[in-house]
């Protein structure tokens, strides 16, 4: 994985200094909040319902052993002994204090993390495939692509004031895993007819209030002009994101005003004029960041064997694990859901635990998913046996990837000053109903997303089933959603009716399982029996 | 009057500020002030008349003028380039790599909070628009 150099390095060290001097003035009065909420925001710092929290940065989702050791250490020295892991495949922390967010971001910066442009109106972190470099169908490994847009995009002096946020999303393979068209820029590498690599842009997605998926804006961008087109993307979108309105200002809304084709051509315009500014960096940059993302030291012939006679095991690698590019090797999901418990929530001690497992089987390396997992990309076949039973011993080891107890939730209520309704119990009800019924394994895959407002932090759009939580007379109350799907087919989620209680949606969430068990065919996933029956059999047996 | 904070040797321009609007009009000023909404690019057919270009920043949360400086800068514009209003110390070395040479806060900024302000960073990661040489320059020559 990516290693700073001293540059890198100074820069982070730079960014520590900086906001250690800015914490300092605010506390002293120097600096109003207003003029100070933007700084934090960029800091990852959020003032939340009961404490700041802070989100820490995950370039990509890739985490070294040492790294997730020190997001344990934090989580006990400054929080509460938890760890959040976030859709963005980053970290949240829930109960920080102002005073010792400076000492947390220079207690990072030792081991090369940081919280950069985690929050607030500017480019954020950059996700990714969270099986990169795993992954048996990727073209390329698409990290070294999100690095150089990483560094790019760092400080960048002209967007640091955006409209609104800005979120970039990477991917090098034709199954998308990680929402790519649902972000304000989704790219994907590909290789052309004359077989040369490239980056197609996808621009104007996103959730939120408005959802929209990113149509095409453009098949092919060299990779020599990653950065330029980059830019030019920014820089209309600086001009012209709207500012009157904070819930308009999305990208996504500005190619929907102006029409893809029209926002397209004000950017093959500035794409023109800033190529003729030398602003890309050569391709010998790309070439050094690529040699940090050479796969690791695969024993040739490993074996293939994997012993399934243990029926726990046996389910869990049916359900968690997937294949590997590498024969003798395979993808292991650590599912951070078990039933009842906070979807994404870790203990240091389980974080701890996670960091020793990918150091021991995993070449020193650790994903976080977007759908708030772990993943070890990298574990030989003949220890997984032994892996599995630490997982399970330290309550690591759900089977239930992809299941419907695999929920994203947002943090809701309970800690977000958003929300107008609470999330996680409403996640914790429907895995436990669907763990006691047994009903999760027949129902096979089926995404559910939670989100406590409009903004949908937790995805509920794009879930095979959705549900968003509102105040309806100052009671909460949750509108389910039905077709929604983050991956290539990507699709948005349709409202059912009426909203429920929190009682309530757990029982029409059962209804619609058993409507699609009613007429699923062979093979048919929910979404796909959702697709070909329409939303009138729901309808009825929900309101009927 | 407002203390204005100069990185140019020349002497500063006097001339009163026209709205670009009006600028275009009648376009025999020496000195315009570029609003969030205006488009710089009107300019750049100009520049070469222009001794001050004064970029608004109503909020510093607005960060339209950042593009606006760059862009005139890209276009050629030596003139001095001045960041007025709500013009606050933890923006000021982004909006110098933005172009600017000159600025003029609402509320006055220390000088030597400004000096360290801009000695902050001590590497770039992107080329813009003033002469430091981003890091992949610097690891690549």
């Amino acid at each position: 994985m990516y290693r700073y150099d001293q540059y890198d390095q100074d820069m982070v060290d730079a960014r520590v200094a900086e906001f250690r001097d800015q914490t300092q003035r605010r506390i002293e009065g120097k600096l109003t909040e207003d003029q100070f909420k933007p700084l934090r925001l960029q800091n990852g710092l959020y003032l939340q319902l009961h404490a700041y929290m802070l989100r820490v940065a995950v370039p990509y989702g890739t985490l070294s052993s040492a790294q997730m050791h020190m997001l344990a250490d934090i989580a006990d020295k400054y929080d509460r002994g938890y760890g959040h892991f976030t859709t963005r495949q980053n970290i949240q922390y829930n109960w920080i204090k102002l005073e010792d967010a400076p000492q947390i971001l220079a207690d990072l910066a030792t081991v090369e993390m940081h919280a950069i442009q985690t929050s607030g109106n500017c480019i954020r972190n950059i996700s990714s495939d969270q099986f990169a470099g795993a992954a048996a169908d990727e073209i390329v490994d698409p990290r070294p692509y999100a690095e150089l847009l990483r560094q790019w995009s760092s400080f960048h002096p002209e967007f640091l004031a955006l409209p609104r946020k800005f979120k970039i999303c990477v991917i090098a393979s034709e199954t998308d895993r990680a929402a790519m068209k649902l972000h304000d820029i989704g790219i994907r590498i590909v290789r052309n007819d004359q077989g040369e690599l490239g980056a197609a842009f996808y621009v104007g997605g996103g959730m939120g209030r408005t959802p929209m998926i990113a149509p095409l804006l453009r098949e092919f961008v060299p990779l020599d002009q990653l950065i330029t087109y980059s830019e030019a993307c920014l820089r209309v979108y600086n001009r012209y994101g709207r500012r009157d309105n904070k819930y308009k200002a999305r990208i996504k809304i500005l190619v929907h005003e102006l029409g893809k084709d029209e926002y397209a051509r004000q950017v093959e315009e500035e794409f023109a004029h800033l190529q003729t500014l030398g602003i890309e960096p050569p391709i010998a940059e790309l070439e050094r960041i690529k040699t940090y993302f050479t796969d690791p030291a695969f024993q040739a012939g490993a074996s293939d064997d994997l012993d399934l006679s243990d029926p726990d095991f046996a389910l869990w690698v049916e359900r968690n694990c997937l294949a590997h590019k590498q024969s003798g090797y395979i993808v292991a999901n650590i599912s951070l859901k078990p039933v009842g418990g906070i979807p994404g929530d870790a203990s240091a001690a389980q974080i701890h635990l996670m960091a020793d497992l990918a150091k021991e089987y995993s070449f020193d390396e650790l994903r976080v998913t977007h759908a708030q997992n772990i993943v070890l990309p990298h574990v030989r076949k003949a220890d997984l046996y032994t892996l599995w039973q630490k997982l399970d011993e330290a309550g690591l080891g759900a089977a239930n990837l992809d299941t419907i107890e695999d929920i994203i939730a947002c943090p809701g209520l309970d800690y977000c000053s958003l929300a107008n309704a609470r999330s996680i119990p409403v996640a914790q009800k429907i895995a436990t109903r669907f763990a006691e019924t047994g009903k999760s394994g027949t129902l096979g895959e089926l995404k559910l997303k939670i989100s406590g407002c409009i903004n949908a932090c937790g995805h509920h759009h794009a879930g095979h089933i959705g549900i968003l939580g509102v105040d309806r007379k100052g009671v909460e109350n949750y509108q389910l959603l039905l077709g929604g799907c983050e991956g290539d087919d990507t699709s948005l989620g349709q409202i059912t009716g009426p909203g429920f209680d929190e009682d309530g949606i757990v029982g029409a969430v059962e209804t619609a399982t058993d409507v699609y068990l009613a007429n699923r065919k062979d093979g048919e996933r929910f979404l796909d029996t959702y697709r070909r029956i329409g939303m009138a059999p729901f309808k009825e047996a929900l309101y009927g | 009057m407002v203390d204005v904070l100069r990185l140019r040797d020349d002497d500063p321009v006097s001339d009163p500020a026209v709205t670009v609007d009006s600028f275009i009009e009648q376009s025999n000023a020496a000195a315009v002030r570029v609003e969030p909404g205006d488009d710089a690019r009107q300019l750049l057919p100009h520049l070469e008349q222009l001794r001050l270009v004064e970029v608004n920043f109503p909020a510093f949360t607005d960060g339209r003028g950042y593009s606006a400086a760059r862009i005139l800068r890209e276009g050629g514009y030596t003139g001095e380039l001045r960041a007025v209003g709500d013009v606050l110390l933890d923006q000021l070395s982004h909006l110098r790599r933005c172009g600017f040479d000159a600025f003029a806060p609402e509320k006055p900024i220390d000088q030597a909070d400004a000096e360290a302000a801009f000695g902050r960073w001590p590497h770039v990661y992107q080329a813009a628009a003033d002469d430091r040489a981003p890091i992949w320059k610097l690891r690549h020559g």
